[in-house]
């Protein structure tokens, strides 16, 4: 009875009725998601919104613990740890959200192509991959930033290279099973040429697990990267990120002043959280039967 | 067992073409270092001449092939190059710093598995308990936790505020002599010197460093043992233990946690990834003077050679552990052929 007073009132837009349900049922990804909305805020509007110059020192008012005016403390040269830490947000998510676009393009290409055409291809990409994994990846990432400069912009590269094999292994699998498919048969019997087959047909498979990854990846982009300028590679002193701002505040914590490393890490802590529930979430949406 | 001794050697001559990739990458990162090596090497008060000499005696004015193979003979005399900064060469420094690094490294694994394979078993026996949800809450922060942060917060908590930790500056309060080295790990060196005092102050040194390694490797562990565990629990064999009626330890411990073992021993390979990596963090942190601290003075010092050097040595070393990882799973497991994988 009740299967049949529902029905009517069912849209028609299946996926955002899924994805209502999903985040319904699931108070945690709907956190996750509130979560992810706040950082964005933070990242869109931080530099505008923060009550003090994130630069501004002030040596008279150095180290003071949080009060009305300054929400988190003020670090070692008087500044503000609050705008400091919202300011940040953009930095640090920037750094890992072009490094993950660019392993997931990158990725994409290796894995497809190697997935679809086999043979030499593959196992030249497969090897390759063997041998970028058989690093431990952050320190690989700190030998290619050491090699190629130190710079924000050869962060962003080596967190990449380090991400891809995940990225091509994946799209590599989703692409190997589809490719003697009846729709991917039937793309090429219809006149359509192997790289339109590919990219049109059968790669479109691979993006539901591909954004799982994406969102489980960026967490842990973001912490590499902040790994990164923890030991003072990439992001330079004044600049405000989470990373060198925790470095920075290590220096007083063993004089007890602990907002100055507190509050970056918090936030980092926080950011990492957001995306690896967000990814949990995003499994259960995509693939219903790996919940864990 | 000829079946046994072919599949050992077929994972040996695995490695081989890894270790080739790992040379040919540590090659590339060598040359790709910004501007010209040679003026590097020559050192700030270099004129053209004795750039060229520089340039000469270490090869650089010949083809890249033949770079790389004197590269390679070098790295087989075991010449990674001299540091800048000690003036040692890489591997004599490498080799001292070495023991302090394993003796952190091994120590906070040997913990977390203490913690993550009970709290595992427990979360699979109980699913939808308190443990459960403990264990699912433990796995979620753990991976987010910044390895340097939680250390740094450590340091406050036992340091500053309690004051049950020493100062997180090194293996050993200067007011202990270093034990007589044998193996390099102060808790083994002391306790064969027969000194159980600084071998207590070396335990209290490591605990914080190895807490904070360990805190981090929990959470993939305790998530494999948790899944495997499920997995074992729910297959034929242990339906039929039950039937039998062995008992539930019998059942539990003799049959479902030695079929999950053997998952959890391969996600040890993954877990050494991040471990290796984690260990320069809370090496910074505590000043612990293991080859992460060594490569990050080299960094901020643009030490190059010293960098790379430590790059392949880590390379290496996790080679080697995975190998070690698949060649016990080897041991544990009778109906495993690598040719099956």
């Amino acid at each position: 009875m009740t299967d049949a007073t529902d029905i009517p009132g069912r849209k028609p837009d299946g996926a955002w009725a899924h994805l209502l349900h999903v985040l319904r049922e699931n108070p945690v990804t709907m956190l996750s998601f509130g979560l992810f909305a706040f950082f964005l805020l933070q990242a869109f509007f931080g530099a505008l919104i923060v009550p003090h110059d994130p630069l501004a020192t002030n040596a008279a008012n150095a180290l003071q613990p949080p009060d009305w005016t300054h929400w988190f403390g003020t670090d070692s040269l008087g500044r503000d740890v609050f705008s400091r830490v919202v300011v940040a947000t953009r930095l640090d998510l920037m750094i890992s959200v072009l490094a993950v676009a660019i392993s997931f393009a990158v990725g994409s290409v290796l894995g497809a192509v190697a997935g679809y055409w086999g043979g030499w291809i593959d196992a030249a990409l497969n090897r390759v991959l063997d041998t970028i994994m058989a690093f431990p990846l952050f320190v690989l990432a700190m030998g290619i930033v050491a090699a190629l400069g130190n710079s924000i912009e050869n962060i962003i590269y080596a967190t990449a290279l380090i991400n891809i094999p995940f990225y091509a292994r994946l799209v590599r699998a989703e692409v190997n099973i589809r490719r003697e498919a009846g729709f991917a048969l039937a793309a090429r019997l219809s006149g359509n040429s192997h790289f339109r087959t590919l990219a049109f047909h059968i790669f479109p498979n691979a993006l539901p697990p591909m954004m799982v990854q994406v969102s489980l990846n960026m967490g842990w982009a973001i912490l590499n990267a902040a790994g990164l300028s923890f030991i003072g590679l990439g992001v330079r002193p004044p600049t405000p990120e989470w990373g060198i701002m925790v470095a920075e505040g290590a220096n007083y914590i063993i004089s007890g002043h602990w907002w100055v490393a507190l509050f970056p890490g918090l936030w980092l802590m926080l950011a990492v959280f957001t995306f690896n529930l967000m990814g949990d979430g995003l499994r259960d949406l995509v693939d219903p039967r790996r919940r864990t | 067992m000829t079946g046994r001794t072919r599949a050992i050697g077929m994972r040996l001559a695995q490695t081989v073409p890894v270790i080739i990739g790992v040379i040919v990458i540590s090659f590339i990162l060598t040359r790709a270092l910004p501007g010209d090596p040679a003026v590097y090497f020559a050192g700030a008060m270099a004129d053209e001449q004795s750039i060229q000499q520089v340039r000469e005696a270490l090869g650089l004015d010949k083809p890249l092939v033949t770079q790389f193979f004197l590269y390679v003979g070098d790295l087989a005399q075991g010449d990674l190059g001299r540091s800048i900064s000690t003036g040692q060469p890489v591997l004599t420094d490498l080799a001292m710093r070495l023991p302090a690094s394993l003796e952190l490294t091994l120590s906070a694994l040997v913990l977390s598995c203490l913690i993550a394979i009970p709290l595992g078993v427990l979360a699979a026996v109980r699913q939808g308990s308190w443990v459960d949800h403990l264990c699912r809450l433990l796995v979620t922060a753990g991976v987010s936790l910044p390895t340097f942060f939680t250390g740094i917060m450590l340091v406050y908590i036992f340091y500053y505020l309690l004051g049950w930790a020493p100062s997180p500056l090194g293996r050993l309060d200067f007011i202990y002599l270093e034990p007589p080295r044998v193996t390099g790990f102060f808790l083994i060196d002391s306790l064969l010197a027969g000194d159980p005092e600084t071998f207590a102050a070396a335990l209290r040194q490591l605990a914080l460093p190895a807490i904070t390694l360990a805190l981090f490797t929990l959470a993939p562990i305790a998530r494999m043992t948790r899944a495997a565990m499920l997995q074992a629990l729910s297959s034929d064999y242990i339906r039929t233990a039950r039937a039998a009626g062995l008992s539930r330890s019998k059942v539990l411990f003799g049959y479902g946690l030695r079929n999950a073992l053997l998952p959890v021993v391969t996600t040890l390979g993954m877990v050494f990834s991040f471990v290796l990596g984690a260990n320069v963090l809370v090496e910074k942190v505590f000043a612990w003077p293991g080859i992460g601290s060594y490569a990050v003075e080299a960094l901020v010092a643009s030490d190059y050679a010293a960098v790379q050097g430590f790059v392949l040595a880590m390379a290496f070393l996790f080679v080697t552990l995975n190998l070690i990882i698949d060649l016990s799973y080897a041991l544990i497991d009778p109906r495993i052929g690598f040719d099956t994988k």
